[in-house]
């Protein structure tokens, strides 16, 4: 009789393997989230029928496949719209947002940002592969200029974007960045960000062997991971100012800001009772 | 009940409170605005809430979103917005989730004149979103049909697990009525279906009755799956053949099979008429009027005005104007709905008044078009 | 998508490691090789055989040298390999 793999419980087993290349950063990201959720059930402050996941389009929000919760697969860019009117209407959910660097930070730009103008109570995880995995290998806002893409075939000639200083510049309750090869520090910030009210958003420095390593002269998962390994910054406490985000000087992961100002759905409730207590006019 | 003097688009507020609206989501877009802004006093009064988001398309996927959390959704828009909206409502269709779209028409294409009125957008609120399906359309044309369509936009929403659009325009929108409001007790509500199995005999996207599913929603223990990609009974993504067909026939038929029982509408004099009007929303009042101007000049017109726009009901409009010799289509655009009819009474002849008018078609202006065809 | 859910395949691996147990799931493995790079003692491998997908599935070459610290579990994206603390 064998052992189950203690995360099979929380997985939907008879769609494991996923859909994700081999060496994908992605199955890092999904086992650690769901250990930092384990972590969080067991101790009492979350309950499992609690949680939910939201993602958009993407590798990344395929992500909403396989764990077995309350789980929404819906359009590019949106989850977080869908995720936010669940939390209002049913305070009690924990909801968790995931998603690509292109479906948060380019078409889904617009929603994190009010997202965490609100402080909107949400856990977003959006993990960076350089890269629009999905679709073919073609180039993200958070693709290091210089690199070749599909759609850069003689280099990006764009600047890459730093999600840490955009969302901490708007407030966002907690603001950090991991990487798939630092897997238990990471567990450590989804296992923290799991507790806030508020905006949480956790970047995931993560790799795509099979198209941003393979495009650039990394044959194999391990070269690409080592690759990426070697470029990244540990920092303890890091500053805002200290998230640099450069292929040349490293990746810097780290807590950046972790913060307590009142969530979004408090303040809704607290409006609400006031009102049907007559208080407000 | 309560009876008062008010205009369309307060009506429709007031009639969403009644059917139990708990979740407004919205974009400022004129003539819609003030829905918005009603139901952000009065809807916190009766615990529901309402957010204003950064853009309609934030709107709609909020819309969707309270929908899974169990809750009667809304939002309302114009013709810019509701062309934002339509990747959503296609997500929508396929996730088969409640909710009503309020379409305040304006005169359009694009930014067109806001605070004016038109029909251009009638295929549109049906034919809009991508995947080729089609998503119920009621029409008002006075502030008591407002609220009454309402009621049923709901109802319907709730019923076939799907959008409803409920259209008006910029003139129904300002336009002052005598609206009696029924209330809770005098009115039909209709609740989505809840699972009839425990979680772990579930299966969200497995009809159980008449082509729709039990919804269970978030926070209920199920692990639902809100899949937008194309899912078997399970919500796994099933890139099939077989799949996709039975998917697509289900979605299709749960919508049209209820067209008779959806049929919604307003006749006047058709009986042994010898020319019928077909019109909707605004334009069917001055219809109304032409037709009555032409009876006392002898001719024997009847009018039609069509309450519900989609499903379409075919064998019920072709009875209704059978003994027509010539079926005329008035309508506040190029000829829209007038492409449906002909298909439908395809053995009769079948003219197309568009008329195009930033307020309404005139009833002077819709007889002399029709009478050169008497 | 390809693969046929519920076929049975290989069981799974249950090797006795000092303290520990490896355990390793041959089909969900991918051949990725991270488990193998990322291990302090090299006590993983890349098998000959392969699993119902055609993976050559990793394998515990020195199962001696395992010192439980789970950098191969925390890095396997698919599921595939985990320890566990057995009474010795």
């Amino acid at each position: 009789m064998a052992v189950a793999h203690p995360l099979d419980k929380y997985l939907r087993t008879d769609r494991i393997p996923t859909m994700w290349c081999p060496g994908c950063g992605l199955g890092i990201v999904m086992g650690t989230l769901l250990r930092a959720v384990d972590r969080r059930i067991k101790e009492g402050s979350l309950k499992r029928e609690n949680v939910g996941f939201a993602g958009g389009i993407g590798c990344t929000a395929r992500m909403t496949l396989y764990p077995l919760f309350d789980s929404a697969h819906v359009i590019h860019g949106r989850a977080i719209p869908f995720a936010l009117a669940v939390k209002i209407v049913k305070p009690e959910m924990k909801m968790i947002v995931v998603g690509g660097d292109g479906d948060l930070a380019a078409i889904g730009g617009n929603h994190i940002l009010h997202a965490i103008r609100r402080n909107a109570d949400l856990l977003v995880v959006m993990v960076n592969n350089m890269i629009y995995g999905m679709t073919g290998g073609q180039v993200a806002p958070t693709t290091p200029r210089g690199l070749y893409t599909t759609t850069t075939p003689y280099g990006n000639p764009e600047r890459e974007m730093n999600m840490i200083k955009l969302t901490a510049a708007l407030g966002a309750n907690y603001v950090a960045r991991g990487s798939i090869t630092h897997p238990q520090l990471l567990e450590q910030y989804l296992y923290k960000a799991l507790g806030k009210r508020g905006l949480a958003f956790v970047e995931v420095i993560s790799t795509c062997p099979e198209l941003f390593g393979r495009h650039i002269g990394f044959r194999s998962p391990v070269d690409l991971y080592m690759e990426i390994r070697k470029r990244i910054v540990i920092k303890a406490k890091p500053s805002i100012e200290e998230s640099d985000y450069s292929w040349e000087k490293g990746f810097v992961i780290g807590e950046f800001v972790d913060r307590d100002e009142p969530g979004f759905t408090d303040t809704i409730y607290e409006y609400l009772n006031k009102i049907r207590g007559g208080g407000v006019q | 009940m309560r009876v008062d003097y008010i205009t369309g688009n307060t009506a429709i507020a007031e009639a969403a409170i009644v059917a139990g609206l708990k979740f407004y989501a919205g974009y400022p877009i004129t003539p819609s605005s003030d829905i918005f802004e009603y139901l952000a006093r009065e809807l916190p009064k009766h615990g529901g809430h309402v957010i204003q988001f950064e853009d309609e398309i934030a709107s709609i996927n909020a819309v969707i979103g309270a929908s899974w959390a169990c809750a009667k959704a809304m939002t309302a828009t114009s013709g810019p917005g509701f062309s934002l909206m339509l990747e959503a409502i296609s997500l929508a269709v396929i996730t088969e989730t409640p909710l009503v779209i309020a379409y305040v028409m304006r005169t359009g294409p694009s930014t067109g004149v806001p605070t004016r009125a038109g029909q251009y957008d009638v295929l549109q609120a049906t034919y809009g979103f991508h995947g080729g399906l089609v998503i119920p359309v009621l029409a008002a044309s006075t502030p008591q049909e407002a609220y009454d369509l309402t009621v049923k936009a709901f109802n319907v929403s709730e019923m076939l697990r799907t959008p409803v659009v409920l259209l008006t325009d910029a003139t129904i929108a300002h336009t002052y009525g005598k609206v009696i409001m029924r209330e809770r007790g005098e009115l039909e509500i209709i609740e989505r279906i809840r699972p009839l199995t425990p979680p772990d005999k579930y299966k969200p996207y497995e009809p159980v009755k008449e082509h729709v599913p039990a919804m269970a929603c978030f926070g209920d223990g199920y692990n639902v799956l809100v899949e937008s990609l194309t899912h078997d009974e399970r919500g796994y993504y099933a890139p099939r053949t077989d799949v996709q067909r039975k998917l697509m026939w289900r979605l299709y038929r749960k919508i049209v099979d209820s067209a008779p029982k959806l049929f919604d509408y307003s006749a006047i004099g058709l009986e042994g008429c010898d020319y019928a009007f077909i019109s909707y929303g605004s334009t069917a009042l001055s219809a109304q009027v032409a037709a009555k101007m032409l009876r006392e000049k002898g001719y024997r017109v009847g009018t039609l005005k069509l309450r519900t726009l989609y499903p379409i009901y075919e064998d019920g409009i072709r009875k209704l104007v059978s003994s027509a010799k010539k079926v005329f289509v008035i309508e506040n655009n190029v000829g829209l709905y007038y492409r449906e009819l002909r298909a439908i009474l395809r053995d009769k002849e079948v003219v197309s008044v568009p008329i195009i008018d930033l307020d309404l078609p005139q009833p002077q202006e819709i007889v002399e078009v029709v009478k050169q065809w008497l | 998508m390809g693969f046929e859910v519920g076929v049975r395949g290989l069981s799974q691996l249950r090797i006795a490691a000092n303290k520990y147990f490896i355990n390793i799931i041959p089909d969900r493995c991918k051949e990725c090789g991270l488990c193998i790079a990322v291990c302090p003692t090299k006590v993983l491998g890349r098998g000959s055989e392969r699993n119902l997908r055609g993976f050559r599935y990793v394998v515990a070459l020195n199962p001696e040298k395992c010192i439980g610290c789970r950098n191969c579990e925390y890095n396997c994206p698919d599921f595939a390999i985990f320890i566990e603390v057995g009474a010795k």
